[in-house]
C-alpha cells in the first residue's frame, strides 16, 4: 500500500536523517530540480542492513553466551569498519534474553516483527533454539546458530555453523578405538544432547565391533560422581565417552583425578570440554583427556592468529576464543558474502538464505562451506588432547572438510532443501 | 569382598559430604527453629573464600580452613543480628528472609567474583589414592570423612558437655523457663547461628576442590542438607549422622545397581515414606511439649 510506504519513508527520514534530508530539500529548491540528488540521498539513508543479536548477557548461561555475543559484535564491527557490505552498514539491534527460553522467543519476535531485522544471530543452548524456531519459521526469517549440537533438525530458517554428531565423531571414535581399545563406557547428562550423541556413537562402535559396557545418565547439575568413578574402577573400560556438560564436567574430571585413575589407559573423550571448562577444573585434572572439535584456540593458521588478536585487542588480553565463539564470528562473514551475492536485488531473509547456499570462506579453523541441502556447515574436525597447562595439543586433523549430516544416526531420514525426507 | 568394600567407601564418601553440609543446618534448625534457606549460599561463600584465599593470597586449602571458619562465623553472626533476630516470632517470614539473603549472596558473588566457574587446587599431599584391603580410596575423600567426623565430635561435645550446650538444650526444651533463669537467649541464638554458618563455610571449602565452584552451586547442597535433616530428625545430632550415612549408602547402592538419576529419585521416595511414617524423623526423642 503506497500510503503506508509513504509513512514509513517519512518516519525513517524524520527519525534518522532529518537534517540530511532537509539539506537535500534545500538544495533541491536551490537548484530547482535535480530530484536524483534527493532520491539518492534518501536511498543512502535507508541503506543499512538491520540484524538482531540475541545472546544472553545475564542468567545461567551468560558466561558462554557473552563470548558468543562478543565474537559476533567483533565481526560486525570489522565489516562496518571496512566499508560495510557493498557500501551498506550493518545496523545491530541487541537484545538480552536472560538465559530463559520463553524470553528468547519473545525477544526473537520483537527483533523480527518490530525491528524488522533480516537476520538474527543468537542462541547457545538447544532449548533456546527450539524456543525461537517457530518464530523464524512462521515469519520466514533467518537465524544463525553457532553451537555444536545434537543434529536431528531440518529447518529452512536456521543456518547452523556449529558441528553435528557425524562431524565430531567420524574420525574421533576410530582414533580412540585404535589407540585405546574396544570396551567403551558412555556417560552423559540426562537430556537430549548426550542421548543423540550417544545414539550416533553406538552406531559407530557397532560398526567397529566394539562393546558398550554401560550407558548412563546423571541429572543436570549433578556433582557427586563417587559411584560413577567407582564403576570406572571396577569395569576398567578402555575409553570413557563423556557427554556430561556444564558444572558437572568439572566435578567429574576432578573426582576422576582424585581417585587416582589414569588417563593413559582410561581416557575420557568429550565433545564439549573446551578451554573454558579446563580452566575451571585445573590443568592437572584435564591433562591427558581428549576433545574433538572443529576449532581449538591453539590452531595454527594466519586466519586464527588474526581472529585471536582482534578478539583480544577488542575485548581484553586475557580472553579466550573457543569452538562456539569461532562459528559465531565466521557466521557474520558468511552472511556478508550472501548479501554481497544478492547485489542489487532485494535483501530479505529468503534471498539471503538462497544466496548463502554453497558459500565458502576461509574461517579461523580452515575453509568452510554452507551445505545447500541442509544449511549446516562443512567443517574441519580436530582431535585435541589436553595438557597440564590448560591448552589443547592438536594431535590429529582431518584431511578434508567433513560434510554435515544432521540425521547421521537415522539412516532412514535425510534433511534436504525441500525438508525432511524418508528414504 | 572387593566390591562390597569399595561400595562401602563410595557410600561413606557421599555420606561424609552430606554430613558436613547438613551439620550446620541441623544445628540452626534444631536450636532456633529457623529454616535457613540461605544455607546453600553459606556453603557457596565458604567455597569462594577458599578460592579467594588461594588465588590472591596464596593460602592453600588446609591452612585456609580456620580463616574461613572465622570469616563465616562473623558473617553468620552479622546476619543473625541484623535480619534473623527480628523474625523469631514469625517463622514463615524467616523462610522468605533467608531465601532473599541467598539470592543476594549469589548476585553479590556474581557481580564481584564473576559468574564463571572457579578453580580451587587440591592439596598436593592428598591428591592420591591408597589401597585399603584391596579397595583403592581417594586420600582426599578420606580427609573429608575425617574432618566430617571431627566436626561432628566437636559439635556433639559442645552441645552435650559444655555450659553453652546446656544453655542451648535448656532453650530448646523451654525457652521461657530458660530465660527466666537468666539465660541470654539472644546471645545463645546469635552464637548458634554463627556456628552453623561457619560449619557451612567449612563444608564449602572442603567440597571446592572436588566439585565446581560457581554462584549457583549452593542450590543443590541445601536440598541435600534438608533431606538429611528431615529424615534424621530435626533436633538430633545423632540423627543427622545416621541419616547422612543411610542416604549416602543408599545413593551409592542404587547408583551402582542402576544409575545416578534413578538413585536420586529413589532416595527422595524413601525419604518421603520415612517422614510419612515418622513425621519427626528417625531419631526424634519424644518430649512433652
Amino acid at each position: 500500500m503506497p500510503f503506508f510506504l509513504g509513512i514509513i519513508i517519512m518516519k525513517d527520514l524524520s527519525r534518522r536523517n532529518f537534517l540530511k534530508g532537509s539539506a537535500s530539500l534545500a538544495s533541491l529548491a536551490a537548484i530547482g530540480g535535480g530530484s536524483p540528488i534527493f532520491w539518492s540521498n534518501l536511498a543512502y539513508a535507508a541503506d543499512t542492513i538491520k540484524v538482531g543479536v540475541l545472546f544472553s548477557l545475564t542468567g545461567t548461561t551468560a558466561i558462554v553466551e557473552e563470548s558468543l555475543h562478543k565474537a559476533t559484535i567483533l565481526a560486525i564491527e570489522e565489516i562496518n569498519a571496512s566499508g560495510g557490505i557493498a557500501g551498506k552498514r550493518i545496523e545491530v539491534v541487541e537484545e538480552d534474553p536472560a538465559s530463559d527460553p520463553a524470553t528468547f522467543a519473545a525477544k526473537a519476535r520483537k527483533l523480527v516483527l518490530n525491528d524488522k531485522c533480516v537476520t538474527v544471530f543468537g542462541s547457545y543452548t538447544s532449548a533456546s533454539r527450539k524456543a525461537v524456531l517457530p518464530v523464524f519459521e512462521k515469519r520466514k526469517n533467518l537465524y544463525f546458530y553457532p553451537t555444536l549440537y545434537e543434529g536431528r533438525e531440518c529447518s529452512k530458517n536456521v543456518i547452523y555453523t556449529g558441528a553435528v554428531p557425524n562431524q565430531q565423531q567420524d574420525e574421533f571414535i576410530p582414533y580412540l578405538v585404535k589407540n585405546f581399545g574396544k570396551r567403551w563406557y558412555l556417560v552423559g547428562s540426562n537430556y537430549i544432547y548426550p542421548k543423540e550423541e550417544n545414539n550416533y556413537c553406538k552406531k559407530l562402535l557397532a560398526e567397529l565391533g566394539c562393546e558398550v559396557i554401560a550407558e548412563e545418565y546423571v541429572p543436570l547439575g549433578h556433582s557427586e560422581f563417587a559411584s560413577i568413578v567407582n564403576k570406572f574402577k571396577q569395569e576398567k573400560p578402555d575409553v570413557i565417552f563423556s557427554t556430561v556438560v556444564g558444572d558437572s564436567v568439572v566435578a567429574l574430571h576432578r573426582q576422576y583425578r582424585a581417585a587416582g585413575l589414569n588417563p593413559d589407559t582410561m581416557p575420557m573423550a568429550s565433545l564439549t570440554t573446551s578451554e573454558n571448562e579446563v580452566a575451571a577444573m585445573g590443568g592437572d585434572a584435564a591433562a591427558g583427556h581428549f576433545t574433538s572439535a572443529p576449532y581449538f584456540m591453539v590452531h595454527d593458521s594466519p586466519e586464527n592468529q588474526k581472529f585471536v588478536e582482534a578478539y583480544r585487542s577488542r575485548w581484553g588480553g586475557d580472553k579466550v576464543t573457543h569452538f562456539v565463539s569461532e562459528p559465531s564470528y565466521f557466521g557474520v562473514y558468511l552472511f556478508k558474502q550472501a548479501v554481497e551475492k544478492i547485489g542489487s536485488g532485494q535483501i530479505t531473509p529468503e534471498t539471503i538464505r538462497e544466496a548463502i547456499k554453497g558459500q565458502e570462506m576461509v574461517a579461523p579453523q580452515g575453509r568452510i562451506k554452507i551445505e545447500p541441502e541442509n544449511l549446516h556447515t562443512w567443517l574441519w574436525p580436530k582431535i585435541g588432547q589436553c595438557q597440564s597447562d590448560g591448552q589443547f595439543n592438536i594431535i590429529q586433523q582431518s584431511n578434508e572438510w567433513i560434510k554435515p549430516i544432521p540425521y547421521a544416526a537415522y539412516e532412514d531420514q535425510l534433511c534436504t532443501a525441500s525438508g525432511l525426507k524418508k528414504v | 569382598m572387593d566390591i562390597f568394600l569399595s561400595q562401602l567407601f563410595t557410600g561413606l564418601s557421599i555420606a561424609s559430604i552430606l554430613l558436613v553440609v547438613a551439620l550446620g543446618l541441623s544445628i540452626i534448625y534444631g536450636t532456633t527453629g529457623v529454616i535457613n534457606l540461605a544455607h546453600g549460599e553459606f556453603v557457596m561463600l565458604g567455597a569462594y573464600m577458599s578460592w579467594f584465599l588461594q588465588t590472591f593470597l596464596g593460602i592453600s586449602l588446609i591452612p585456609a580452613i580456620p580463616l574461613i571458619l572465622i570469616g563465616m562465623f562473623g558473617l553468620g553472626w552479622l546476619i543473625e543480628r541484623t535480619v534473623i533476630r527480628t523474625l523469631y516470632s514469625r517463622p514463615l517470614d524467616t523462610i522468605l528472609a533467608t531465601w532473599g539473603i541467598g539470592i543476594l549472596a549469589q548476585q553479590l558473588i556474581r557481580l564481584s567474583a564473576g559468574g564463571e566457574l572457579r578453580y580451587v587446587e587440591l592439596p598436593a599431599a592428598l591428591n592420591e589414592s591408597i589401597e585399603i584391603m584391596g579397595a583403592s580410596v581417594s586420600l582426599y575423600r578420606l580427609f573429608i570423612l575425617g574432618v566430617a567426623l571431627l566436626l561432628f565430635a566437636v559439635t556433639w561435645f559442645l552441645f552435650n558437655k559444655t555450659r553453652f550446650g546446656q544453655k542451648i538444650r535448656a532453650l530448646t526444651q523451654n525457652s521461657y523457663m530458660a530465660e527466666s533463669f537468666g539465660i541470654n537467649k539472644g546471645q545463645v541464638y546469635s552464637l548458634t547461628f554463627a556456628y552453623g554458618a561457619a560449619l557451612a563455610g567449612i563444608a564449602g571449602a572442603l567440597v571446592s576442590p572436588l566439585k565446581s565452584v560457581s554462584p549457583e552451586m549452593g542450590t543443590g547442597y541445601v536440598v541435600d542438607a534438608f533431606m538429611v535433616v528431615v529424615m534424621g530428625g530435626v533436633d538430633s545430632l545423632i540423627g543427622t549422622v545416621a541419616s547422612s550415612f543411610l542416604i549416602g549408602q543408599m545413593s551409592g547402592v542404587f547408583a551402582y545397581l542402576s544409575n545416578d538419576t534413578l538413585a536420586k529419585a529413589l532416595v527422595f521416595l524413601i525419604v518421603i515414606v520415612v517422614i510419612r511414617v515418622r513425621p519427626n524423623g528417625l531419631f526424634h526423642s519424644s518430649t512433652r511439649s
